[in-house]
């Protein structure tokens, strides 16, 4: 394997048990290291006000990210529009650790995603179900995050597409060789792939959960169904106490399988974000890039 | 049989589980004091076998959750009791002097920058020889007090180093498939 892919998968395996925080300003990047994250995702507007405010999203002026990078020692991740390989540039000329090409902004291209091999930079991608993982690790991709549904405080999706992927890689590890021919077709994902995830019962690279999550129980519950970590975007800095909901998702993600802890860590947040139930949407994020 | 506790609180502790177990080593993940409580062993003399290793991940994030967690004061007086420990990249951060201060190390952080700064490399390891050294966004040590034995350097830098019963390296020996830098820590803990 290239050795710059292999570097790029070994940064995401060092944010597992890890929370990843939407930002938006300097202020809030060193609330989130402060509390514990792993990782801040620099954005102009959480994926709640996308949501809200309607109109094309595109990717975060420079200036702004380079503030946040200035601000703290994790790692900066920032997103592009889905096929946009120009904000990925830009995004890899400014040195950003990670790019999430991300359903969460409006696509730019609704047949092909960037070509990630390209760059040195590493990029993390949403899928819904095992072929839109490996897809997305074929084209370059070095971690892999359930879409969900960003901006409604409403894990139902994360829900569904990480239980879809678990039990699509459990299908696959328990397939005889010569099923492995016919799932990689109707996948739509490269042989060898299929052979890895028969092989390893996992995906090649570190996925997370991402898309709904607002409190403890819920980055438990992605973690229980094999999350090996969380995006936590309109979840933390759309709530009534962000620093206090913040330290408590860090240690729940660390303590996920110890209910007694997650009881003490559940207690007097504060308002959770209000959020939007998936039937009243009109807008699903996760419909975007396949 | 050795016993090794990982600290679990986040990173990439699963990696250091698995080469520990590979080695026939038994493992326990620390995630709270109760996991902690239940590791240590009763008596004295159980610790000669025992040891610790700190994963790389971040250390701001391993920082709140071990003093949240009250984790903070009974593993450093465990180290400082003699247990052998072995930090990784943040691993090696948490053993400073702005951490858990057990270890005479100045070190750097993010020394290589950000990722795209991230590398691999082989170079020589003291008493072992060339070893493969994957670097992630990663630090090194910048100066060592009388007491610290330097065990390897890169590029004119300090990459590993030990203290007494405590070993770090720079880089992540659990990601590369080669086992003597945890084999040499098994043997800090007694094994022949």
């Amino acid at each position: 394997m290239d050795e710059r892919v292999l570097l790029n998968r070994q940064l995401a395996q060092m944010l597992k048990g890890g929370v990843i925080m939407d930002v938006t300003t300097p202020e809030q990047a060193r609330i989130a290291e402060a509390a514990g994250a792993c990782a801040v995702m620099a954005l102009e507007r959480i994926p709640a006000d996308i949501r809200a405010a309607g109109g094309v999203s595109r990717m975060s002026d420079p200036k702004m990210i380079r503030g946040i990078q200035e601000a703290v020692s994790i790692p900066v991740m920032a997103k592009c529009r889905i096929g946009h390989f120009a904000e990925a540039q830009i995004l890899e000329a400014i040195e950003i650790d990670y790019i999430d090409e991300s359903e969460v902004l409006s696509p730019a291209d609704d047949v092909y995603h960037i070509n990630k091999r390209d760059f040195k930079v590493p990029f993390v991608c949403g899928a819904r179900d095992l072929g839109e993982a490996l897809r997305r690790i074929g084209e370059g991709a070095t971690m892999i995050r359930t879409k969900g549904e960003p901006g409604t405080g409403d894990i139902i999706q994360a829900v569904r597409h990480m239980r879809m992927m678990q039990s699509e890689i459990r299908r696959i590890a328990g397939m005889t060789d010569d099923e492995l021919y016919e799932a990689a077709k109707q996948l739509r994902v490269p042989f060898d792939m299929v052979q890895y995830v028969h092989e390893n019962a996992k995906l090649p690279v570190v996925n997370f959960a991402a898309g709904g999550v607002a409190t403890p129980a819920d980055a438990a519950l992605m973690m229980q169904l094999g999350a090996e970590g969380v995006f936590v975007g309109s979840g933390i800095f759309k709530s009534g106490n962000p620093e206090k909901r913040a330290q408590a998702i860090v240690k729940a993600v660390t303590n996920y399988n110890n209910p007694k802890i997650l009881a003490e860590l559940s207690e007097d947040l504060g308002e959770a974000m209000v959020g939007i139930n998936e039937s009243e949407i009109q807008l699903l994020m996760a419909e975007r890039g396949k | 049989m050795e016993r090794v506790a990982i600290l679990a609180l986040q990173g990439a502790f699963a990696e250091h589980q698995q080469m520990l177990q590979r080695l026939g080593a038994e493992t326990v993940l620390i995630r709270n004091l109760e996991d902690w409580n239940g590791f240590l062993p009763v008596g004295g003399d159980g610790v000669g076998m025992s040891g610790l290793v700190i994963p790389g991940g971040e250390s701001t994030a391993m920082m709140r959750i071990i003093r949240d967690e009250a984790l903070f004061e009974p593993v450093r007086e465990t180290i400082l009791s003699g247990m052998p420990v072995f930090g990784t990249c943040a691993g090696l951060i948490m053993l400073d002097g702005g951490h858990l201060d057990t270890m005479d190390i100045k070190v750097r952080r993010n020394a290589y920058g950000r990722q795209l700064g991230s590398f691999h490399t082989v170079s020589e390891f003291r008493g072992i020889g060339p070893v493969p050294m994957t670097f992630i966004r990663a630090p090194y040590i910048e100066s060592v007090s009388d007491g610290v034995e330097v065990l390897s350097v890169v590029d004119g830098h300090i990459v590993a180093a030990q203290q007494g019963n405590q070993l770090v390296t720079a880089f992540h020996p659990e990601l590369d498939g080669d086992t003597r830098i945890h084999e040499y820590f098994l043997s800090m803990m007694g094994r022949m």
